[in-house]
């Protein structure tokens, strides 16, 4: 039997087809998955992702372990209410999860992991914290609602609880604001502007119900990851997992080198293989034949097997077919992708495909 | 519950089959197979011409989750196509009955069709799954 969350009864109620995902049974899409995405670029979705595992950290003790634990360092949150996104990795350099971590004081940090791990990153979590006596609290008594598109914040804001108008009104990206048991912050996963809200689990229903009434569209995992994937972010568990590595999954930058005494765990493994030519790479793809890219499709250059599809389908915004793919750093501009026993052609491009409504990629000289 | 009509026949693999004229049928998802499915983004049809077996993989349909493949419902010979699903795969979700059919066979034999569903045949098929 699948956990529910607060939001459960509601998603039924506006028609949501509910599947069950990492133990949770969560809305697919309420309707049209299309109609979901065009709304988050065009103006305001909302998702319910309570199915997220917050966790506080707690403790004098808490910056210099998470200095330990994550491979960004959060000694680049200079103020508290700043976020950072972060790979966790294990001592083989291998991702084990993704996450966002808050400063919300000298001593308490936030972390927002992923559904799917959220067992084995507790279990880990809490046998790290041990020597540093860092108090380590699942915060199930939340939950989340994201908010995004252009228009988001300006429907989500009056909605708020009395006080966080006037301090979200002009925060900047990758910033939060606490007040009570609320935490609002200007993040997301759809590359569009927007809040991402932590709040009781007893005010949830009330505030999607207000948002839904403001116009903000409920939208499912679906219309999720068709953003996410526009949005050239990767998902965990198919753009990386255990067994790969950040610096072959896109995720270079978010590995903080310096200071060089900073031990991190999976710093010893990665550090040899950091500037490795052979490291393979994640590239986008946009398909310039007939057809869809789905996630394990082969990737050819030539006659040669170079790569695989990590995350593929179609980008709504785009109107054609995208990818990330891992693939050997010697490949050039295109390639072919063997979809369904066919040899289609593809051209590699940088990510992101979508970032605020718009194209970021050329789709000139692509065939349809 | 999803539409069925009563006056086609019906696959267990989710094609309906219109009825006889002059010799062809028409062929499309139902609208269970579309709900199922999702949002349609590409269609890949089979050329006017190919000759066709029952029961054997003759098109595909992509949602935005996954690729399916369509059966050919009896042996024959596809005579026609829609055209329209090329542009606008969304007619199989808006109009899987109408605008959305896929398309059209010379029927071999058309005691065939005997062995296809009826409405409430697939309807136990459609509440099974």
């Amino acid at each position: 039997m699948e956990s529910k969350t607060a939001l459960y009864e509601v998603h039924k109620e506006m028609g949501a087809r509910m599947v069950p995902f990492a133990g949770w049974s969560m809305p697919l899409h309420y309707g049209s998955q299309i109609e979901e995405h065009h709304a988050v670029r065009r103006d305001a979705g909302m998702f319910d992702v309570s199915h997220m595992l917050v966790l506080d950290l707690e403790g004098g003790n808490a910056r210099s372990f998470l200095r330990h634990l994550l491979a960004n360092d959060v000694d680049r949150l200079q103020d508290s209410g700043r976020a950072l996104y972060s790979c966790m990795l294990n001592e083989q350099g291998g991702v084990m999860d993704d996450l966002i971590v808050y400063r919300l004081g000298d001593d308490w940090f936030r972390m927002v992991v992923n559904a799917g791990c959220a067992d084995k990153d507790l279990a880990w979590i809490e046998r790290q914290a041990r020597p540093f006596c860092v108090a380590v609290r699942p915060r199930r008594d939340l939950a989340m609602v994201a908010v995004q598109g252009p228009r988001a914040r300006e429907k989500a804001t009056p909605l708020l609880p009395p006080g966080f108008a006037g301090v979200v009104a002009g925060m900047p990206v990758f910033h939060a604001a606490v007040a009570a048991d609320w935490l609002v912050a200007r993040t997301g996963y759809t590359g569009e502007d927007g809040f991402e809200i932590m709040l009781p689990q007893g005010a949830a229903p009330a505030l999607w119900r207000a948002l839904a009434g403001a116009g903000v569209s409920p939208c499912g995992l679906g219309a999720r990851d068709t953003l996410r994937l526009e949005a050239g972010m990767n998902l965990y568990g198919s753009d990386m997992d255990e067994q790969t590595s950040p610096l072959e999954s896109g995720l270079g930058w978010t590995i903080a080198w310096e200071p060089k005494e900073r031990d991190f765990i999976g710093r010893k493994a990665l550090e040899p293989r950091r500037d490795d030519p052979a490291n393979r790479r994640l590239v986008g793809l946009l398909l310039e034949g007939r057809g869809v890219l789905r996630n394990h499709q082969k990737v050819f250059s030539g006659a040669a097997g170079i790569g695989e599809v990590t995350s593929g389908g179609f980008a709504p915004t785009l109107q054609r077919s995208i990818a990330l793919a891992r693939v050997r750093p010697d490949i050039g501009e295109t390639c072919s992708v063997e979809i369904r026993g066919r040899r289609v052609p593809a051209r590699v491009v940088r990510p992101p495909f979508v970032r605020r409504g718009k194209a970021c990629i050329d789709l000139e000289g692509v065939k349809s | 519950m999803s539409e069925i009509p009563t006056d086609l026949r019906y696959c267990g693999t989710h094609e309906w089959v219109s009825g006889v004229e002059d010799g062809v049928v028409t062929v499309g998802i139902t609208d269970h197979a579309q709900e199922q499915l999702g949002d349609l983004v590409f269609v890949e049809l089979p050329e006017v011409g190919t000759p066709v077996e029952a029961e054997a993989e003759c098109a595909v349909v992509e949602s935005v989750k996954a690729a399916s493949d369509i059966y050919s419902p009896v042996d024959g010979e596809v005579v026609e196509v829609n055209e329209a699903l090329a542009d606008s795969p969304e007619l199989i979700n808006d109009d899987p009955y109408g605008d959305g059919w896929m398309f059209k066979i010379r029927v071999a034999d058309e005691t065939d069709l005997d062995n296809l569903l009826d409405a409430d045949g697939y309807r136990e098929v459609a509440e099974a799954e």
